[in-house]
């Protein structure tokens, strides 16, 4: 490449040039993989000891005696329902409302601007920000909700939003639509702006309607970008944290206790490591089989 | 499509546009119009949409009373710390990948993907443990190590797209001026990369403004709490008369992110991601 390399042999040019690639690599690989790589590794490992918090401990490989205690640990099964339902019902809500939101934002409208400004400011606040902001939209006594439904007469129905067992995780789950629309909508806003214009104009002289226009030419364009953001939605959503942390903490009486809520709590207030390792590493293996089957079905449905 | 079908799909689009409007900014303007109320106006039974006798005394509050102020310092020394670092290891790295075909590229780029589906918690544990054994736990220096690691592989591939983007022809011109390969990398290089490496310390910068789960693990004593979590730790702590201060608090701590984002706002809507990434 350079004149002082031109008259090196050539396998010594390439291994002075690898030498030096990895010399400008190594200050960011070493700290990614000791401070990564290597606990992330370890943390899967600690799933299968009885670690626990504090100094002087000894860790004992136990095998799978973790799992076995988590078959018959009836409220880790029901944060992992909860977990599930939570996280399904974000991503599919989420779709739909950012699908909506990304059509109507690739169409030429007045106002277009400030929505695309708004929409993307939960994507700006810090997840506890967020949080704390509902918190005051669903407050009981000095919240916006309650004091809607008031003033148009729905007095009734107003009640402790996260506070009661039965609208907690709805509540919940319309805030975490609310925090993750952004993503979404940015992925499928590119992902339309993608689709070649001129299918459109064919199909609309061959006399077909939006809605055709829509089913058969821009969903098919958008299947990758859809399959991959929702994919992405699901897993962050499933190990989501800090949002509903701030909210409700889990409650009440644990109908908000997403899987990283319980295994954060069973890590650091009871100090159990190696039982929370166990439950992150269930947590991964359901992830991969879940997203394995729906993105085979996705891929089935592409040839098909 | 006929004139009159047209001119009710319009409506219908400007009704879905108001929804959307709606549902995306009454939170925020209800934060705003509380961060504005008087604490005797908060307890009342009704409140109303706009205050009444607004003040700005809940900002002043905010900073005084809650430490939040020692928070915010707190908050920009990691964060800023975490921004520095990251660009300063990454800058090299996202050089060599972009030049030379190693298999660290596509190495570094399975790691961001298949980092995502670990649970944080798998991550916290022997992080906790390894910082605990050299006493970096309740340390913001620890804290910001952490964050360093967090943001380096996002940091070098926003970065190495950067470098894609300058001619080869141009290092080469300096070599046969006689210019060492560090001379190149820091004189002719680094200022061209400059908007890519504003892009990733802002990147850093914001995820360690922001973050909360390894700030909630690794900070234990008050005075070390970062933003987010001495803001959490006020929830529910204080009574309806103190929404107020929560409330300018929490929108002060926006600030810097909202900056970010209305710098990279065009680029976001219009461009795509493709924009964002490669500059």
């Amino acid at each position: 490449m350079t004149a002082l390399n031109d008259e090196l042999p050539l396998a010594r040019r390439r291994r002075a040039r690898t030498g030096y690639a990895y010399f400008l690599v190594l200050p960011a690989l070493l700290p990614v993989l000791f401070l990564s790589v290597v606990p992330l590794v370890n943390g899967i490992y600690l799933g299968f000891t009885d670690a626990r918090a504090g100094l002087n401990q000894t860790t004992h490989f136990t095998g799978l005696d973790n799992y076995t205690g988590l078959l018959s640990n009836e409220q880790f099964w029901a944060s992992f329902k909860i977990g599930l339902i939570w996280a399904v019902s974000v991503t599919v809500i989420q779709f739909f409302a950012a699908l909506g939101l990304a059509l109507l934002l690739n169409l030429n409208l007045r106002l277009r601007w400030l929505a695309r400004t708004l929409a993307l400011v939960p994507w700006a606040m810090p997840p506890v920000i967020v949080g704390i902001m509902w918190q005051l939209v669903y407050h009981p006594d000095a919240g916006l909700i309650n004091e809607a439904l008031y003033r148009v007469g729905l007095e009734s129905l107003g009640t402790n939003w996260l506070g009661d067992f039965s609208t907690a995780l709805p509540a919940v789950i319309i805030v975490g639509v609310w925090a993750g629309m952004p993503q979404t909508t940015v992925v499928l806003l590119a992902g339309l702006q993608g689709v070649p214009g001129e299918l459109h104009e064919a199909a609309a002289v061959d006399g077909a309607g939006a809605f055709r226009r829509f089913w058969s030419i821009t969903l098919p364009q958008l299947r990758p970008v859809i399959v991959a953001i929702t994919s992405l939605d699901f897993i962050w959503n499933f190990n989501s944290f800090g949002l509903v942390y701030v909210l409700t903490a889990g409650g009440p009486g644990g109908r908000t206790m997403l899987p990283m809520l319980f295994a954060y709590e069973e890590a650091f207030k009871y100090g159990h490591f190696g039982i929370a390792a166990a439950m992150g590493n269930v947590m991964v293996i359901i992830i991969v089989a879940l997203l394995a089957v729906y993105l085979r079905r996705r891929m089935r449905e592409a040839s098909a | 499509m006929n004139r009159t079908s047209k001119w009710y799909w319009r409506v219908l689009q400007y009704l879905a546009l108001a929804g959307y409007l709606l549902f995306l900014s009454f939170p925020l303007l209800w934060m705003l119009s509380t961060s504005f109320k008087k604490p005797q106006e908060l307890v009342e039974l009704h409140p109303s949409f706009i205050p009444r006798d607004p003040t700005l005394a809940n900002y002043a509050t905010a900073f005084t009373e809650q430490d939040l102020g020692r928070a915010t310092l707190n908050s920009l020394q990691v964060a800023i710390a975490s921004a520095v670092i990251t660009v300063i290891i990454a800058l090299p790295a996202a050089y060599a990948l972009a030049r030379f075909r190693t298999r660290v590229n596509k190495v570094a780029t399975a790691w961001i993907l298949l980092s995502q589906l670990f649970p944080f918690i798998l991550l916290v544990i022997p992080m906790f443990m390894i910082l605990k054994q050299v006493k970096l736990t309740n340390s913001l220096t620890g804290l910001t190590l952490v964050y360093v690691v967090w943001s380096l592989p996002f940091a070098l591939w926003m970065l190495q797209g950067f470098v894609r983007n300058i001619p080869r022809e141009l290092e080469e011109a300096a070599a046969v001026d006689g210019a060492t390969r560090f001379q190149t990398l820091w004189r002719i290089i680094a200022p061209l990369l400059a908007p890519g490496v504003v892009a990733a310390a802002l990147f850093s910068f914001i995820s360690a403004w922001n973050e909360f789960f390894f700030a909630l693990v690794l900070l234990k004593k008050p005075e070390m709490a970062t933003l987010p979590l001495a803001l959490a730790k006020f929830v529910g702590i204080e009574g309806i008369s103190r929404l107020g201060p929560l409330a300018a608090g929490s929108l002060m701590a926006t600030i810097p992110s909202l900056i970010f984002f209305a710098i990279l706002q065009r680029r976001l809507t219009s461009g795509g991601m493709a924009g964002a990434v490669k500059g």
